[in-house]
Order: C-alpha cells, then structure tokens, then sequence
C-alpha cells in the first residue's frame, strides 16, 4: 500500500523528468508523460478501493517520528478526491494532444513535463500529513502553473500572470509566516499533532492562526475579497491548461482548509466563512453575468462555486462537511469538462466571444450536448451531479438555521444557483442558438484544425465521468459521509498518524 | 526582541513595495518578505545553541526550522529569478516593467458599456 501512495506521487515526476530527457518534439515525450499520468490515477483509484475497505494508511519517510519527518497519510477525504483529480488530468492531456498545432494549444514541448511535475504536486498536496510538505506541494503547483500561464510569452498572459504570480506568491510568504507561527505555537508542523495542541492554545492565539490560514488558503482558493487575480488570469492560458487550473486549483486550496480548520476545530470562524461565502456565491455569479467570452464567464463561475465549498465547511457540521467534500468531487470534472468544450468551440469559431459565435448546435450537436450536460449540472438541475451536490450544501445549511449567518449563506446559495442558469443560458443563446455570424464560417483563421477526434474523444470521456458521479451518487455520499466523519472526530486521524 | 522588530520592519517594508507600480519594486518587496518569513521560522526555533549534530552533549539549537528555512530560501530564490524573467519579458513587448490594469478596471475607468455583445 505504501508503494501506491508513493507511486502517485513519484510516477508524474519520474515522468516529468524521463520526458525532458527525450527530444522535444518527438512522440515519445507524449507516450512518457501519459505514462506517468496514467500510472498515478491508476494508483489513486486502487488507493481509494484499499483505503475504503481497510481504513487510513499512513507512511513515515525515512522512518522519520512524526513529530520529525515528513508523514504521508491516506486517508478517506484524501483518496476520494484524488483519483478524481488526476483522473481529470489523464483526460486533459488526451485533448491537449489533440489540440497540439492549433493556435489555441499549449507549446507541446513544455506543457507535458510541467503537467507532470503539477500533477506530483497535487497528489502530494492530498496526501500529506504536515504544513511544511504542503507548503511545498503548493509551490510544486503554483510554479509549474505560473510557467504554464506564460509560457508562451504573449501579451495578455504576461499582464495578467504578473497579477497572478504576485497574488499566489504573497499568499506563499503568508503561508510561510503563518508556519512559523504554528511551530512557535505548537512545536510542530505535523497536521494531527498541531491540531491537538492547537486544541489546547489560548482562544486568542488559536483563532489569530486559524484566520491567518484562512486568508492563506482563501487566496488559493479564491474566495470572496481574495480572488481578483482568478478571472483575468485563467482565459488568458491555452483552454487545456486553464481547465486543468479550473478543476483542481483552487480547490487544492479548498481541501487544506476543509482539512486544517475541521482537524484543528476552528468553529468560531464559522459564521465569517459563512458570510464570506455567501459574497463569494453571489459576487462571483454577477462578474459571470457581466462577461461576454466564454472563457471568462465560467472563470467567474469557478469563484462563485467556491463559495459553496466554503458554506459547506463553514457550518463545521459533519452534514456540512460531507456536503463539502461531495460538491468538491462533483465540481472537479464539471468545471474541466465546461472548460474542454471551451476549447471545442475555440477550434470550431475561431473564437469564444459571444459576439462572433452562433448556431453551432445545429452545426455541431455533439459539442451542444456536451455543454448542455455539465453546463446542467453546474446549475444544480437534477438529476445531475450538481443537483445532488448543491441540495446537500443547501439542506446541511436548512438543518441550522438558528443563525443569522447561515440563513444569509442559504439565501445566496438559491439567489447564485439562479444566476448560474441565467449564464449558462447566455452562453447558449450565443454560441449554440441564432444565426451563424461572418467570423464563425471563415474557418481560414485557423490554421489547422488539430486531431478533432481525439478532444472529442477527451471531452466526452469527461462527460462520461460528470454523468458516472450522479449515477453513482449514492456510493459517493456514503463515501464522503465516512470522509467526514473522520475529520470530525480527529482522534481518529491522530491516532493513526501516532507520535 | 531585535529579531522581531527586525522582522516587523522588514515585513512593512516588504509590503510597502509590493503595493507599487513596478515589478522590479515588487520582486525588491518580495526579496524582504522572503527574509521576514526565514527569519520569523528561525525564532519559532528557540534560543540559539551550538550545531546540532547529533552525539554532541552540548545545548545544540533547534535543527527543524532551520531545515524549514533552507527550503524557504531555495524556493523564493527560485520564485525571484522567475519574476525577474518576467519583468523582462514585460519591458520586451511595452518598454516598462509595470503590472497593468486587468481587463475590467479597464472597461471601468474608460466608461465603455460592459455589455458589448449584442
């Protein structure tokens, strides 16, 4: 088992490594780094099978003492979520090599490598058992996100990846600030052994760092004052690889606070993370209203959903938390799959303005009934996965309402829900419906089209898997009732991560 | 007590650059910062001692943080030089090194209607 653990972790940057070594543009480095992907989902997902069935596994490296070394640990939250991230990533990487050669591509002979060394990240960002090694997972991310975004050196990219760079990396030095923090406070920067004794800090000082780590994880996360670098940033990149930042990102950021301030039992932050929640919601939904690209509307969707996530942590009750967790898996594969088609409609318009498309959905249905599924659920209409998600979150908020803060974060829940639709139905009207307009027939802006089958291919294996989730619904809430379960009664985890 | 005010020091300065125009300001700001940060993880270490090896009787100092702050510094190094590539990129393609306007303070400040779709 501990092989596995390590192999998600270790496979990608092996590959990274392998691939780099190859000639650029030479298939190989494609094969290498399909590889390496394919090897960490197959990892993760045997992980889950072995984690659901026997319970938390935990590796030492080294044989270091907790306290000391660095812990890995498997446990229930983190193996759900991470076959479901890498996984995402597998099927991005097929569309990117279909897309390669087109104007809208990522420059093939760097996005492999660096997707690898963002998917060790990402892994090692689930797994992890201490804040130092999550520091690092978050740079291994942010870094390889930052060449991602501006690799290719164009304009736009290199204005607003200076916003994004200068946001993420002051959250860095805050991250920073706030480790030494918890080490001065605790002895330790062991997740399970800072939360016990943060447990036992004076209210003041346990308060001042589970809110310095809110901003922290906020910023990541782009929560509501904190997210102003997210939706110029995003459009800007080639769309496989904005797909990747929109499904796992931010939610990267999302998982550390679900799992630091429910371990370390920050309930008293729960009515600001309520009300920030809420402006996240219905702030993000309005920005999305005001766009008129594509792109930029559903990054402004990726705040807005946020903003669920955070609800679902704030009411800090186990049927919160589980709401959380569930909305988490559900909104990882939507929001890629929402981004692919994006792309799909890029390649096919030449654009993704609003303005200069139109009628593709009886040119092209494939593509309208690939948006329309996971543009559905992102609305939170049954039966989809995003009904399931969002009527958990809203009903765990329905079981507390003796706040006033939650009753705000209910209202805004239905209020953003109602403003999704209504841009998801923009994004119909202009892409899908009405008259062909002259940019979207001269295909000569194109220079070619790229493997049309193999994004297809992707696309719809993605939406496969958006649909795979609320048929499985069923088994994905009881996994993440167990998920939290576990991170409500932190015994549990402490002890198995020992001292 | 002088270490702290050094880091506070430090960190106001280190802000106070970042808020400018400027990325090389910035990249100055973050180089302070970075040193805030490795300096504040050294006094969560405790008192200062002799190395720690290990077999020595003597009071050694704390060796986490210090392994902590080693990896800081690689990293911002690392971040520094990044930043660096892409002020220059920024003075290639518009003659300066400012971060600009995002799309929507754009729109804003030139009083265009934001609904240009139809």
């Amino acid at each position: 088992m501990s092989a596995l653990v390590a192999a998600t972790i270790l496979a990608p940057l092996f590959c990274a490594a392998a691939g780099l070594a190859v000639r650029a543009n030479s298939p190989l480095r494609d094969g290498i780094t399909v590889v390496g992907l394919v090897a960490a989902a197959a990892s993760a997902v045997a992980l889950l099978v072995k984690v659901a069935d026997t319970g938390t596994h935990v590796v030492r490296v080294g044989n270091w003492s907790p306290e000391l070394g660095i812990v890995l640990v498997a446990d229930l939250f983190a193996t759900l979520v991470l076959p479901v991230a890498l996984t995402i990533i597998v099927v991005v990487e097929i569309f990117a090599i279909g897309q390669r050669r087109t104007a809208w591509g990522a420059n093939p002979e760097l996005a492999g490598p660096l997707l690898c060394v963002l998917t060790s990240g990402v892994s090692l960002a689930f797994l992890t058992g201490d804040l130092f090694t999550l520091f690092v997972a978050f740079e291994m991310i942010l870094v390889s996100s930052y060449v991602l975004l501006t690799h290719q050196g164009q304009r736009d990219q290199i204005r607003s990846g200076m916003t994004y760079v200068v946001m993420n990396l002051l959250a860095s030095t805050l991250f920073l600030i706030g480790l030494a923090l918890v080490y001065a406070a605790t002895g330790t920067v062991n997740i399970a052994l800072a939360s016990q004794r943060i447990a036992e800090l004076p209210d003041g000082v346990r308060l001042g760092i589970g809110a310095w780590f809110l901003v922290v994880f906020g910023t990541k996360a782009a929560i509501f004052p904190l997210f102003s670098w997210l939706p110029d940033s995003y459009p800007t990149a080639p769309t496989t690889i904005t797909a990747v930042f929109a499904g796992l990102l931010t939610k990267v950021g999302i998982y550390a606070m679900i799992r630091f301030h429910n371990l370390a039992g920050m309930d008293e932050l729960g009515p600001i993370m309520l009300v920030l929640a809420a402006f996240t919601m219905v702030v993000g939904a309005l920005g999305a209203l005001a766009q008129s690209d594509v792109k930029r509307i559903l990054s402004f969707h990726i705040v807005s959903q946020i903003g669920y996530m955070l609800m679902g942590l704030g009411l800090f009750t186990e049927v919160g938390t589980t709401a959380a967790i569930l909305f988490l898996v559900h909104h990882m594969p939507v929001k890629t799959v929402l981004f692919l088609v994006g792309g799909l409609i890029e390649n096919e318009q030449g654009t993704s303005a609003l303005a200069s498309t139109g009628g593709l959905a009886s040119r092209r249905p494939l593509i309208a009934a690939f948006f329309a599924i996971p543009a559905l659920s992102l609305a939170g209409m049954p039966p989809f996965s995003g009904f399931v998600a969002k009527f958990s979150v809203i009903g765990a908020g329905m079981a507390e309402t003796s706040s006033v803060a939650v009753i705000i974060a209910v209202v805004a829940a239905l209020a953003a829900g109602a403003l999704t639709l209504l841009s998801m139905t923009k994004i119909w009207l202009g892409v899908f419906w009405g008259e062909q307009s002259a940019v979207s027939t001269g295909q000569g802006s194109v220079e070619t089209v790229g493997n049309r089958r193999a994004m297809v291919f992707a696309t719809g294996m993605a939406v496969v898997g958006t649909l795979a989730i609320s048929f499985f619904a069923g088994t994905v809430f009881e996994l993440s009732q167990r998920a939290a379960a576990d991170l409500h009664n932190p015994a549990t985890y402490i002890e198995a991560v020992g001292s | 007590m002088a270490l702290l005010l050094t880091v506070g020091g430090l960190t106001s300065t280190g802000l106070y650059l970042i808020t400018a125009r400027s990325l090389s300001r910035i990249i100055l700001g973050f180089s302070l910062l970075g040193h805030a940060a490795v300096l504040s993880l050294l006094i969560a270490g405790g008192p200062p001692g002799t190395a720690p090896i290990a077999g020595k009787a003597s009071e050694t100092s704390n060796p986490v943080p210090q392994a902590l702050a080693l990896t800081a510094i690689v990293i911002s190094f690392g971040l520094t030089l990044f930043l660096l590539a892409l002020a220059g990129r920024q003075q290639l393609l518009s003659g300066d090194d400012l971060v600009e306007d995002d799309l929507e303070d754009g729109r804003i400040a030139s009083g265009q209607n934001i609904e240009t779709d139809q």
